[in-house]
């Protein structure tokens, strides 16, 4: 076996176009963590071994072939419940939350294996009722998407658990849920909004409120926002320019290297960066529909769609909060904010969607 | 049949997953475009706004205080200086547990409840996020052992402050004054006078005396440095930077030595004096005895000090020199027989016959020479070399009252000197007017034979007797008294001299002023009242002792002093200047309940003189007890004892504590309300005449109940002098007054 046959063995079943984009994606993660963390390479090294062993992961995924992807979606759920459950009876607290359980060896947050978790379990669900779909179905299939959801809103994690709404309501949706319905959830859902507030904790509604005004609360809880705001604001159409933004030196920016790495980003490159990196994950995400587009299954199609269509949401939620249009929801921006669980998780979903389009024509034939 | 419905369906259902999906994109398109109008809107549109949010966000403009300004005296003598401690201060934004952080602090350095008050005190009024200090003066070793614990305590930090200190202490308490925390008064008048931003990350002020009165000099200007901050308003680098002026140094006229001379001089008494140099205004000693330590006052004084001080029948804390308002007794009478002259009431020729007794025509009330008996055949001199009542009840009802005013005034009784000194009382030269306005009765002539031998309604500072005297010693020719003579840059050459010319010449006939000058110099020669005091001098001294009383004879009794208790003595006035033909100095002493001022005043002024005029100094004489700022003796055992053995609760105010002159005691059923209004009590010892200025101390309790740090423990020594000029550890005489009666 020759070089180049190793080469191509080795990416037998990696998507290219995806890798690129990813790729770039993870590049300028390493570039701006080195920025964040003050031009020190503590935060791009752990990075790197994130990174590394996220794309092992990927690369491992992706050789799967679909039917074992689609065997292994009912045990990840389950095994996704008990640990919530786990969690919810001897879970750690910190911060006030109740999120992570701790193994001996290592803590874990269950919340982030369920989003996968349940879009696949909702895919496969799908998948063994394709012919005979009914309201019950859709029914059955939000029931499991809302258990989950409710263990993870209850410990609480606001972020995690719409984000995992979100990935589980695109399934839904492309599985075809009829507009009256959710035309009719929609209005129910606005109508029940007072109830869910009511329901909501104390910091949370915080959160929400200072998004119409973070001023009030200006060296509290508005304090994220508004630095922020200003971050990216000063940065102007072409950027402080690389390690030069005030707002991230100089420590005015809160939790720079995850949930606002892209206020450093933002201060750093200006509009021009920012432009930049919309394309970069444009691309990501384009590249993903059209794997979804050409996906043979059904179980695939929702898989796919689903992943995409919730790596776009994350990117988007993580952005609109950082620059001032959402609340600050914990949601770390996708494949460049520093960590090692959301890295493993989104790279896990992008090795699915490498192995569906990789694996499509074997199944066809 | 059913597998083509199957396909179908697939075919349907790849149909409406792709419509879907196409929804997908869609909602995605859409997300962008919200994200990139909302990049464009912050980045290119509110940019600027962003732009200067984020500037000031990282650069603060940090005040530089400037170092205050020296005072020193005319020889250079180091009388107020700054010197460089630690202090361990606590940064409120970094520390959540006040309690619990100093409770772990006082585990390591010596933290006493004190300075937790003072503390708490400065939390409660801090209105920025400074440090705030917790303990100041930290010994080398403390410091050392606060460092090596430094890691466990988060917003905990040593700092090097510029401490104020006053190494005569006492001696010049009341001359100088003290700086103290700026309190919310300060700042009110900081911003009326539109200072207020010269003043940012200034701590003290000027409360009192010179610190006060030339606070704008002293005070310099703050400098600015603009840095660049982080989040926690750590400063990361300096980016501008506007050095501040230090504050100038003010060169005071008086001689220290010749203060703390007299000081001694005074011995257990209290009175004041202040010496002039008659050719300029310059004034040479200012003394008020007892003083207090001004070194208590600087970061609040511990309340059982200001109690001892503010509750001491000897009224410490009051400035004799210029708020005492005594009557001015005989020292009055060279001035009169000058009036009697100007307004030819008499010739200097002409005699009366003193019998002991004077009355007005036509009246039976009896007004007593001292002397029982009288001094016989009388002339104006002999009448000033004598003292004689006599003379001088039939001088002044002659001249009558509009005359007296007329001509004392132009000597400047019953008016402030301007001395550079805030709180000045005026004295009062009564008048028709003021007595009508006042008591709303008409002037009697019993009321002017009074006033003719500095009795009655008259009250003067010893500030305006030494103005008066300084003014005849120098022919008429007055200069305005001030304590600083020049005001110094510290870093350009600059020097603005305070002294101005002449204020005016009474144009005083020279005839008259020989007469007086010879009658003067004759008082401290053999047959005048100030003889013992001034026997051998190798220059001539011209003088007046004056008594004034304290409490009223009743019609025929006779005051002996034993028979009195000690603080209804009379008090005892001496003017004096010399040498008599070419006077370099002039001086007015003022002891209260000293008796005749020949015995008490005039030995005072001779040592003052033999030292000024000769170099001479007293025997036993150890100068200065000038403390190190170094170990300081606790401050507390500096603060004078009551003096006398707990006389009685007298209202302490001597100084307007008196009543009727002695030798006519009519006029205290003349003038009973007088008497009562004279003797307010204690918080304005000026009350009648000057009571829109508050105490100068008063207020420091309220606002300062604080105790320092010093003021319990002794001093640690200074790290780094500020000052050049370390004034070298004499032989502490402590503060013990030791007996010096002569």
């Amino acid at each position: 076996m020759n070089k180049r046959q190793l080469w191509q063995r080795l990416f037998a079943h990696i998507d290219r176009q995806l890798l690129l984009g990813i790729t770039m994606l993870l590049l300028t993660s390493l570039l701006v963590l080195y920025s964040a963390d003050n031009a020190s390479w503590d935060r791009p090294l752990g990075q790197m071994r994130n990174i590394v062993v996220a794309l092992a992961c990927m690369w491992f995924v992706a050789k799967l072939p679909l039917h074992y992807l689609m065997r292994t979606a009912v045990p990840i759920y389950v095994f996704g419940m008990i640990l919530l459950i786990c969690v919810a009876l001897f879970g750690e607290i910190s911060h006030g939350a109740r999120r992570w359980l701790n193994l001996g060896v290592m803590t874990i947050q269950p919340s982030e294996l369920m989003k996968i978790g349940v879009p696949m379990m909702m895919a496969w669900y799908f998948e063994r009722h394709e012919a005979t779909l009914t309201l019950k179905n859709y029914f059955i299939a939000a029931l499991l998407l809302l258990l989950p959801i409710m263990l993870i809103a209850r410990q609480p994690d606001l972020g995690t658990s719409l984000l995992i709404f979100a990935s589980g309501f695109y399934v839904l949706f492309l599985a075809g849920l009829s507009w009256r319905v959710m035309g009719v959830l929609l209005i129910a859902g606005i109508a029940s909004a007072p109830v869910m507030w009511s329901m909501l904790h104390e910091y949370q509604r915080h959160r929400i409120m200072m998004l119409f005004d973070p001023s009030q609360d200006a060296l509290g809880n508005g304090y994220h926002t508004i630095q922020a705001s200003i971050a990216v604001g000063s940065g102007g159409i072409l950027g402080k320019g690389y390690l030069n933004g005030t707002q991230t030196h100089l420590d005015f920016l809160p939790e720079r290297t995850t949930d606002f790495i892209f206020a450093v980003y933002s201060e750093e490159f200006g509009l021009i960066g920012n432009m930049i990196l919309l394309s970069l994950y444009a691309f990501v995400i384009w590249r993903g529909f059209i794997i979804t587009s050409q996906a043979s299954t059904y179980f695939t199609r929702l898989m796919a769609g689903s992943i995409t269509l919730t790596f776009a949401t994350y990117a988007f939620v993580n952005m609109a909060m950082v620059s001032g249009i959402l609340p600050v929801v914990g949601v770390p921006l996708p494949l460049i904010s520093y960590g090692g669980t959301s890295m493993l998780t989104l790279l896990l979903g992008f090795g699915m969607l490498m192995s569906i389009e990789t694996h499509k024509k074997l199944v066809k034939s | 049949m059913s597998k083509r419905i199957e396909f179908k369906n697939h075919q349907r259902e790849i149909y409406h997953f792709q419509l879907r999906l196409f929804f997908g994109i869609g909602f995605v398109l859409v997300l962008l475009v919200i994200l990139l109008s909302r990049f464009i809107y912050l980045q290119g549109v509110r940019h600027s706004y962003y732009q200067t949010l984020s500037e000031s966000n990282r650069i603060a403009v940090i005040p530089v205080v400037p170092n205050r300004g020296l005072i020193v005296d005319r020889n250079g003598v180091v009388l107020a200086r700054n010197y460089s401690g630690y202090t361990l201060e606590i940064d409120p934004k970094k520390t959540a547990n006040y309690k619990a952080t100093i409770n772990n602090l006082a585990k390591l350095i010596n933290i006493t409840s004190k300075d937790r008050r003072l503390f708490k005190k400065q939390l409660a009024e801090s209105h920025n996020f400074e440090t705030l200090v917790i303990r100041s003066h930290l010994s080398d070793v403390e410091v050392a052992r606060f460092a090596a614990q430094e890691y466990r305590f988060p917003g905990v930090e040593i700092k090097a402050r510029l401490f104020r200190d006053y190494p005569y202490g006492e001696k010049t308490s009341h001359m100088i004054g003290y700086i103290g925390r700026i309190n919310d008064d300060d700042v009110n008048q900081l911003e009326q006078s539109g200072q207020l931003a010269n003043y940012r990350g200034s701590d003290y002020i000027g409360k009192t005396g010179l610190e006060q009165s030339y606070e704008s000099d002293l005070h310099g200007t703050t400098g600015i440095e603009q840095v660049e901050v982080d989040a926690n308003g750590r400063a990361v680098r300096v980016l501008s930077r506007t050095d501040p002026v230090p504050g100038n140094t003010l060169v005071l006229s008086i001689d220290i030595k010749l203060q703390e001379i007299v000081e001694k001089a005074f011995g257990k008494y209290r009175g004041a004096l202040v010496a002039i140099d008659p050719s300029n205004g310059e004034v040479l000693a200012f003394v008020s005895k007892p003083g207090y330590d001004p070194n208590l006052f600087i970061d609040g004084i511990d309340p059982q000090s200001w109690d001892e001080l503010n509750n001491s029948p000897d009224v410490p804390l009051t400035n004799r020199a210029i708020r005492g308002q005594y009557p001015s007794g005989s020292t009055i009478k060279p001035f009169m027989a000058l009036a009697g002259l100007y307004y030819h009431i008499r010739t200097p020729e002409q005699t009366i016959k003193d019998t002991g007794v004077y009355y007005l025509p036509g009246s039976s009330r009896q007004y007593r020479d001292w002397k029982v008996g009288g001094h016989g055949m009388v002339n104006m001199f002999k009448a000033i070399q004598v003292s004689c009542d006599t003379y001088f009840y039939g001088l002044a009802n002659d001249m009558g009252i509009d005359d007296i005013d007329n001509y004392l005034s132009r000597f400047g009784f019953g008016q402030k000197t301007g001395i550079d000194l805030e709180g000045e009382a005026s004295g009062l030269l009564p008048s028709r007017e003021w007595k009508m306005k006042r008591y709303n009765q008409i002037w009697y002539p019993g009321d002017t034979v009074s006033v003719g031998i500095g009795q009655g309604y008259s009250l003067f500072t010893p500030m305006q007797m030494a103005f008066a005297t300084a003014t005849l010693a120098n022919d008429g020719v007055a200069y305005q008294p001030h304590l600083v003579k020049e005001v110094k840059s510290p870093i350009s050459s600059e020097n603005r001299a305070i002294g101005k010319g002449p204020l005016y010449d009474l144009n005083i006939d020279p005839k008259a002023l020989d007469l007086v000058r010879r009658a003067m110099i004759a008082v401290t020669h053999p047959g005048g009242t100030a003889v013992y005091a001034n026997l051998g001098t190798p220059y001539q001294i011209a003088a007046k002792t004056g008594t004034a009383q304290v409490i009223a004879m009743k019609q025929g009794e006779k005051y002996v002093a034993k028979d009195v208790s000690e603080r209804n003595r009379d008090h005892a006035w001496y003017i004096a200047y010399a040498p008599a033909d070419k006077p370099r100095i002039a001086l007015a002493v003022l002891v209260e309940n000293g008796g005749h001022g020949g015995d008490t005043a005039a030995p005072i002024a001779r040592k003052a003189f033999d030292y000024y005029l000769l170099g001479k100094e007293p025997r036993h004489f150890v100068p200065a007890d000038v403390k190190e700022p170094k170990p300081q003796a606790p401050a507390v055992a500096k603060v004078p004892k009551p003096a006398a053995s707990a006389v009685k609760p007298l209202p302490p105010t001597t100084p307007t504590d008196l009543k009727e002159p002695k030798p006519q005691a009519p006029a205290v059923a003349k003038a009973p309300k007088q008497a009562a209004s004279a003797v307010r009590p204690l918080p304005k010892p000026t009350a009648p005449v000057d009571a829109k200025k508050p105490k100068p101390q008063a207020p420091a309790v309220t606002k300062v109940p604080k105790p320092a740090a010093s003021a319990v423990k002794p001093l640690p020594k200074p790290l780094a002098p500020a000052d050049a000029q370390e004034p070298k550890s004499l032989a502490p005489t402590g503060v013990k007054e030791e007996g010096d009666h002569e």
